[in-house]
């Protein structure tokens, strides 16, 4: 490169640059330097152009909205002879970038015993129908709007009740005919029986395309992949607040022949003020990295927002912190809530009243920003 | 985007005078980018340095002091979008209302409930940090005797008036406390630009459900001088919840990823507007209430208003700001050791428990509420709680019986009796077998302790 053409490259960045022992031929400044000084000019100007652009570009308001380059799949659940419910398919992280295509949805628990153990503001509303998971089922449907069923059977634990699969399998069945929504089929939680369990109803329900709850590393999860597989379900995922368990466990799962929109993780949702912060920094990032394009979680995601209840500020009765019927449905919604706005899609809960509040605002993610006319506050100092 | 410690290092003198506490120039770098040091405390940059640096050093949302002396209270000064990135910084600021039209006694009532409100979690007092004051009267002189009631309140204040008069008198008494003042809008903001510059206190900007407007409105604050500025961009509730959220995310991203300077400021929200169209009770209105507030934490309010006082609707929001305000590089856990309860001998009973913070601080808040004299084995479970720990892997027989071991409590007690959880009922054999000490499968939950050691023991 010559002197001059170093010199060019220079001025490429800087507005000026200083020469030290500079020393130069007449002839020569009157020839090269004229072009060179032209392209100075004509660098400044278009420097000041782009400062004035900047200046008029800040001066207006810019909606920040960022581009992904991935998508969370979508999961079908119902069919068949049951009504249908979509979770999943968002390709944003907000609706002002855009709405989400799915509300998010709520499944009520309905449990195989009668639960005389529940909390009271729970047990108030379903006392009548807890020795029928059927009743159980209709009532939270019919009265309290359900979108699903989540029917536990606990009874199925040794230590429970040790029923047997033809008694899990007619409770199952009276479910079934009771509600026309789809159902989420869940086990005791026992890691020997669960597995037989759910392929169990996994044949009852052939073909309704339940969601199978759970699969996780502890169990037998291919017997559990097997049978969704065969008889069209689909299968939550399960995984202790640790992205990669969640992933290894997705990936396994989809080696047993489930297909990526057959599967709903679930990254553990640990309780308003029991760790919520966990939940709250694994769902995030498990989204975030959905949205940045890592297929393997771009699942929707479960909350096991009953969870909440086992807070002792959600039943435990303590005059001094008023009364548990009121503190037991906030504690169930806060955590459900916070939960929807880290990108959670479907919701296992228990009480009405949280439920009927958690959809008001998940209903209101459809929507397209600024599309409802909202009330006038602005003079909400004197207003109350 | 937050500076390296490199990027400040570089914009130091790098004479190691050592001055500011810090044997290097690198060393007070590397405090600066985690603000574990004020700038300050360099005696060496020229006042344009200083200000090249204190810039740099700038979070990305501006932080805000309201009220002076022990109780003044600090909001913004958050770099991140996302807790688990760096952790958020000043727990969002909460203030419950008083309005101008109580009668003295009403208004000494819930001043006095709003100062001492209080409840523990995990080792912490939980408490509400301010005061806001509302003209609701709209009459100047009221808001003004109202005022002189906050004289010798401890907490901080918001004046809360869109009349200027009303503001500015108020501020003649309150003024020298640094509250902040609500707001400017558009029909009053030079007014009340020159107020907040005359008394020297932050100042909110109310531009409800319009960001462009409140982007113009913000640079006008900014260009009279005003330079501690609140946004409160309106809480909508019901149907247009969505919109106060998205509104709320707006801001904070254009602060933190765009850097737009008219948006580097604290969010303010005020789910007291729930009072304004009240459900068919005040249980539910209260209920709308806290979870407006629980939304409006989890994105990103720095300050808010609320109107109701009762416990339970408060503990749940002061609880999801405790939980979302932790640091997510420190572990919630005590120390494995011994603690003992009350007073104990050689035949006081042993429990044992994990080192959970959350379990820990429950465990003992029941044994001391329930006056119990008891040794508390405490387990370190890399601070999981019992059924966590127990499917985990860390509460199990070898660690007990190691915990017992090393705490020596077998030279302290004569008897040799162990209560472990509930939860922990599975490792009874296990610690039996490891420990060579008796189990008994306590309670479920820490609060049936007491209940249950009168029975046993």
């Amino acid at each position: 490169m010559d002197t001059m053409s170093q010199i060019l490259k220079l001025l490429e960045k800087n507005d000026y640059i200083e020469i030290n022992e500079f020393r130069m031929d007449v002839e020569e400044l009157e020839l090269t330097l004229m072009p060179t000084l032209q392209k100075v000019v004509q660098k400044v100007a278009e420097k000041q152009l782009d400062a004035k652009k900047e200046l008029e570009n800040n001066l207006a308001f810019k909606y920040p909205v960022n581009e992904y380059p991935g998508k969370v799949n979508e999961v079908l659940l119902g069919g068949k002879n049951r009504n249908t419910v979509k979770l999943g398919g968002q390709n944003s992280l907000y609706r002002f970038e855009e709405p989400q295509p799915n509300a998010p949805v709520v499944t009520f628990d309905v449990f195989d015993i009668p639960m005389k153990g529940l909390p009271r503001p729970i047990k108030e509303n379903f006392e009548e129908v807890m020795d029928s998971p059927g009743e159980w089922a209709r009532k939270a449907v019919k009265e309290f709007g359900a979108d699903m069923i989540t029917l536990h059977l606990i009874g199925t634990d040794p230590k429970v009740k040790d029923k047997s699969l033809k008694d899990a399998s007619k409770d199952l069945e009276e479910v079934l005919q009771a509600v026309k929504v789809p159902l989420v089929i869940g086990g005791s939680g026992n890691p020997q029986k669960d597995p037989l369990v759910l392929e169990m109803a996994a044949e009852v329900a052939d073909g309704e395309r339940c969601l199978l709850a759970s699969a996780n590393l502890d169990l037998d999860y291919q017997k559990i992949a097997r049978a969704a597989v065969k008889h069209n379900h689909a299968v939550l995922s399960w995984a202790i607040s640790d992205i990669n368990m969640q992933k290894v466990l997705n990936k396994a799962l989809i080696k047993e022949g489930l297909t990526p929109n057959d599967i709903v993780m679930d990254p553990t949702t640990c309780a308003l003020g029991y760790g919520i912060e966990f939940s709250i920094d694994v769902m995030t990032r498990t989204r975030l990295a959905a949205l940045k394009g890592e297929e393997i979680l771009q699942m929707p995601m479960s909350s096991g927002t009953t969870n909440a209840w086992g807070s002792r500020e959600a039943w435990m009765k303590k005059d001094e912190w008023g009364p548990t019927k009121y503190r037991g449905p906030i504690w169930e919604v806060v955590t459900g809530l916070t939960m929807m706005l880290c990108g959670v899609d479907i919701f296992m809960m228990l009480h009405p009243l949280s439920v009927k509040t958690l959809k008001e605002i998940g209903s209101t993610l459809t929507k397209e920003y600024k599309s409802k006319e909202s009330q006038d506050i602005s003079e909400w100092i004197s207003k109350f | 985007m937050k500076a390296t410690a490199m990027d400040i290092y570089k914009l130091l003198p790098k004479t190691n005078c050592g001055k500011c506490g810090d044997a290097s120039c690198m060393a007070f770098a590397t405090k600066l980018s985690q603000k574990e040091a004020e700038l300050s405390l360099c005696t060496q940059l020229t006042g344009l340095e200083f200000e090249k640096l204190s810039k740099v050093l700038a979070p990305a949302v501006r932080e805000i002091t309201i009220g002076v002396g022990e109780k003044a209270v600090k909001i913004g000064g958050d770099e991140v979008l996302y807790r688990y990135e760096l952790t958020y910084y000043n727990p969002t600021a909460i203030a419950v209302d008083l309005s101008d039209d109580m009668d003295d006694c009403a208004f000494e009532e819930k001043l006095n409930a709003i100062e001492t409100l209080e409840f523990e979690r995990t080792g912490e007092t939980l408490t509400l940090n301010a005061i806001a004051l509302r003209n609701k009267s709209k009459d100047a002189e009221k808001f003004k005797k109202a005022s002189e009631k906050l004289k010798n309140s401890k907490l901080p204040i918001i004046l809360c008036s869109f009349d200027t008069k009303a503001i500015d008198e108020s501020l003649e008494i309150l003024g020298s406390k640094r509250p902040l003042i609500y707001a400017a809008t558009e029909k009053n903001i030079d007014e009340m630009s020159k107020i907040a510059l005359k008394h020297n206190c932050p100042l909110a900007l109310f531009v409800p459900n319009n960001l462009e407007k409140m982007k113009e409105l913000s640079r006008k604050l900014r260009n009279a001088g005003v330079k501690d500025i609140v946004l409160d961009p309106g809480t909508y509730i019901g149907e247009s919840i969505g919109d106060t959220m998205d509104n709320f995310i707006m801001i904070r991203r254009l602060a933190v990823e765009v850097n737009d300077e008219d948006f580097r400021y604290p969010i303010m929200a005020v789910p007291a507007v729930c009072w304004m169209n009240p459900e068919e009770n005040e249980v539910l209105t209260k209920m709308k209430e806290a979870t407006t507030a629980a939304a409006l934490i989890n994105r990103y309010a720095d300050v808010m208003i609320v109107h109701g006082i009762d416990i339970w609707e408060l503990m749940p929001i002061l609880t999801l700001r405790q939980s979302l305000y932790t640091d997510p590089r420190k572990p919630q856990s005590v120390e494995s050791k011994l603690y003992e309860f009350g007073t104990v001998d050689e035949n006081s009973p042993v429990i044992m428990s994990t080192n959970f913070a959350l379990t820990y601080y429950t465990v003992a808040g029941d044994l001391k509420s329930g006056k119990v004299n008891c040794y508390l084995l405490v387990l370190d479970t890399n601070g999981k709680a019992v059924d966590v720990a127990v499917a985990g892997g860390q509460f199990n027989g070898k660690a007990a019986a190691k915990l017992i071991k090393e705490s020596r409590i077998e030279n302290i007690v004569k008897h040799r009796k162990l209560i472990i959880p509930g939860l922990a009922a599975s490792l009874s054999g296990e610690i039996e077998d490891e420990s060579g000490w008796e189990v008994i499968v306590g309670t479920r939950d820490s609060s049936e302790i007491p209940a249950f050691l009168a029975k046993i023991w």
